[in-house]
């Protein structure tokens, strides 16, 4: 045998980007806010996040262990679904409730459904979601410095002022991760050159839920009122990071401009006439639902077929 | 700079350091040659010589099987050993014109033509046929099918393929560096058959030399141009080629003419300049040996039928353990397990690697990340067709537009999960189509 030499089909030579290289992109493109959450809301921050992260990487290793599934912890994507659950928490959320948000996210959103690439849902917004209905008390108790306070966006529904400025900053209320506009750009800009993701998806978010919002506001055109809306709240954060997460966005370039677009409308929806300040998550949960649709609508049609109209069958 | 391209593509390391400055060295073979008779697309060609004969180089010895077909010319003296299945680059046994050389190369006399302006189409077209020239860029489409299209007053372009765009392959720069002259006096001749085509050709612009080489040849001819090319993978793929050039889009129900426009690569060319106008047949190519398990990477002059054993000691050898050996390019070409294979026409390399990146790879799942979506330069869903094709779903391939790969590995290149998504893929185009076939 030593005479034969190795074949496979070409091509031949493989890039360097591995599927874990990239989780560890987000990761480093998710310091600034992490950083700044840490900063923001002092220790109590700190221990969420890792024991959120140490929760999501155990429930994929003891999954894994049971079914007897090869362990997939080493491509980082569970660290990733546990960091970004933890930047969606308040800081002062009790730590068995993060706990039971980590396993939720990786068992029954991410492992039941196949693992890593067969989820139907973003497992970090899954866990959220299960946790606001779940502990809905904690989940919407923000304190900043010790003094419990209410976010921008919920003191923007009872019509009060807020400080724009410390919204872009980040020194407002409201999960670890979110509040910090600056930080979660600076993240967004580290992804975009690292090419993990484009503009496609939180660029048509964004733009979508402009329009929404001077259409519906009731506000107008208000500079001040949608740069609220925008830093406050988990739009800046979702945009960037979750709405981009590669397993449940479409993966057809017009499908991801659709995929933004739903995005915008479902959030602009929630957030003027939900029940709730915050849509975001939901949005993004509803959305991912959508994807195999928004998929199936828009298969590309492939170079040289433009002219053509449809194929015959 | 080139600004000249299509969407989507992938830039691969390109290895042309180790033999672009290797000048063209002229290989005398040693022992037996062999040539397949299907060495083409289309027909295989039929032998017309008995074991015992003996050949002068440059003697048919193969006559075409049909019109879709190409004749095949001894490329040295010698003796006929045998006509039997012998296997061939890619791992397939052919039937085969064996040749033992006798070292001297004794040649046919060649009829020469002084001025090929003065040769009517027809004329052209016979000798190019006759001189069994095929695409030798690796396809292998007989020449003078392509220069036969329906309407030839409507063929606006003739598109050099000088794009050489797969990792490190030389011999199309060293033959545009050294013999510039031979290539565009070889698109003259073609040019003459189209009244109404320029000619164009089409290179990448890491070659700056070439491109100042043949601008500096085509200056002052009218229907001559030269195209600077973002140099990108795959550039060269006809598809791709024809829409940076001339921004036609063509799909795989078409052929280049629907577009008005013929692509040969640069030794095609260069065959027909020595078919029309030395009145040789298609013996001799460039061939690059090269890999970072070669001695002394090299591009050779080679007689077309000489053993990659030989090719590889000309070349001093492996310096390191070889893992992997590749004939054609890295991105397209096609793995070996055994080295004793000969030449042909549309061989243009031997690569030899240290290590196996496919092997040292694991596959993983899809992470849906769309970088196959951005590479594929037919603007397909690789991930998906993949998909579709393991689980043998033809319908959804098909309507996902799988029949248009052009097979050029883009996305399994940048596949971050390495799933083998070309493989899946072409694997489920011929299945498709063989069943299409079958209908």
């Amino acid at each position: 045998m030593s005479d034969l030499y190795n074949v496979s089909s070409s091509p031949h030579v493989r890039s360097k980007d591995t599927s874990s290289r990239i989780m560890l992109y987000v990761i480093l493109a998710l310091l600034p806010t992490t950083f700044f959450g840490i900063y923001n809301f002092g220790y109590r921050a700190l221990i969420l996040i890792l024991v959120t992260i140490a929760s999501c990487v155990a429930s994929e290793w003891v999954f894994e262990k049971i079914v007897h599934k090869k362990s997939t912890i080493n491509d980082f994507s569970a660290v990733v679904t546990g960091l970004l659950l933890a930047l969606n928490l308040p800081a002062t959320l009790p730590w068995w409730e993060a706990v039971i948000g980590g396993v939720f996210a990786i068992v029954i959103v991410k492992m039941m459904f196949g693992g890593l690439g067969q989820n139907f849902m973003n497992p970090a917004l899954g866990a959220r979601c299960f946790l606001l209905i779940a502990f809905a008390a904690d989940m919407t108790k923000f304190a900043i410095d010790d003094y419990t306070g209410a976010t921008p966006l919920a003191l923007m529904r009872n019509d009060e002022a807020v400080n724009t400025m410390d919204m872009l900053i980040g020194r407002t209320a409201g999960t670890i991760g979110e509040t910090s506009a600056i930080a979660i750009l600076i993240g967004a800009v580290i992804l975009i050159l690292l090419g993990v993701i484009d503009l496609k998806i939180p660029g048509t978010y964004i733009i979508t839920f402009v329009i929404f919002l001077l259409l519906f506001g009731g506000h107008g055109f208000d500079a001040n009122y949608i740069t609220a809306q925008l830093c406050g709240g988990g739009l800046m954060l979702g945009a960037f990071f979750m709405a981009t997460d590669y397993v449940t966005s479409p993966i057809t370039p017009g499908g991801k401009i659709l995929f933004g677009i739903c995005l915008g409308i479902l959030t602009g929806v929630f957030r003027m006439y939900g029940a709730n300040a915050e849509g975001v998550s939901f949005a993004i949960i509803l959305s991912n639902l959508l994807t195999p649709m928004i998929e199936k609508i828009t298969v590309p049609r492939a170079f040289g077929l433009v002219k053509e109209g449809k194929k015959h069958e | 700079m080139g600004f000249m391209t299509f969407k989507g593509g992938v830039h691969p390391y390109d290895g042309k350091d180790l033999s672009k400055d290797k000048p063209i060295r002229e290989l005398l073979p040693k022992g037996e040659l062999v040539y397949p008779l299907s060495q083409h697309i289309g027909a295989p060609a039929s032998p017309i010589v008995a074991v015992g004969d003996t050949v002068l180089r440059g003697q048919k010895i193969a006559e075409a099987g049909g019109f879709v077909s190409a004749p095949i010319y001894a490329s040295v003296s010698g003796t006929v050993k045998a006509i039997e299945p012998r296997r061939v680059t890619v791992g397939d046994m052919v039937k085969s014109i064996v040749i033992e050389s006798d070292g001297e190369m004794k040649e046919v006399e060649y009829q020469k033509t002084e001025d090929a302006s003065s040769l009517s189409n027809e004329t052209i077209i016979g000798k190019i046929k006759e001189a069994g020239i095929v695409g030798m860029g690796g396809a292998g489409f007989p020449t003078h099918v392509k220069l036969s299209p329906k309407e030839p007053d409507k063929i606006e372009y003739i598109i050099a393929n000088c794009a050489e765009c797969e990792p490190y392959l030389t011999s199309d720069y060293r033959r545009m560096i050294e013999q510039p002259e031979k290539l565009v006096a070889g698109m003259k001749i073609v040019l003459q058959l189209f009244p109404n085509a320029k000619g164009v050709f089409g290179v990448e612009d890491n070659k700056p030399d070439c491109i100042a080489k043949l601008k500096e040849l085509t200056d002052g001819d009218s229907r001559m141009e030269v195209a600077e090319l973002k140099t990108k993978y795959p550039q060269g793929g006809e598809r791709q080629l024809i829409y940076a050039v001339t921004k036609r889009s063509i799909n795989s129900r078409m052929l280049p003419a629907d577009a008005g426009c013929i692509v040969d690569n640069v030794e095609t060319l260069v065959a027909v300049y020595n078919a029309v106008v030395l009145g040789q047949p298609l013996m001799n190519r460039i061939f690059t040996v090269t890999g970072n398990a070669i001695v002394d990477p090299q591009n050779f002059y080679i007689c077309i039928g000489t053993n990659y054993q030989e090719l590889l000691e000309a070349a001093g050898g492996f310096q390191t353990e070889c893992k992997k050996m590749i004939a054609g390019g890295p991105m397209m070409g096609f793995a070996m397990f055994d080295i004793n294979v000969p030449t042909t026409k549309t061989t243009s390399s031997l690569l030899c690697f240290t290590k196996d990146e496919v092997a040292e790879y694991e596959s993983t799942a899809c992470i849906n990340c769309g970088r196959c979506v951005e590479a594929c330069p037919e603007l397909l869903i690789p991930s998906r067709l993949a998909d579709y094709g393991e689980r043998g779903q033809s319908g959804l391939f098909e309507k996902w537009h799988g029949l248009e790969c052009v097979e050029c590995g883009s996305c399994s290149y940048v596949c971050p999960a390495k799933r083998p998504l070309a493989q899946s893929v072409k694997t489920m185009k011929k299945q498709t189509l063989a069943a299409k076939r079958k209908k």
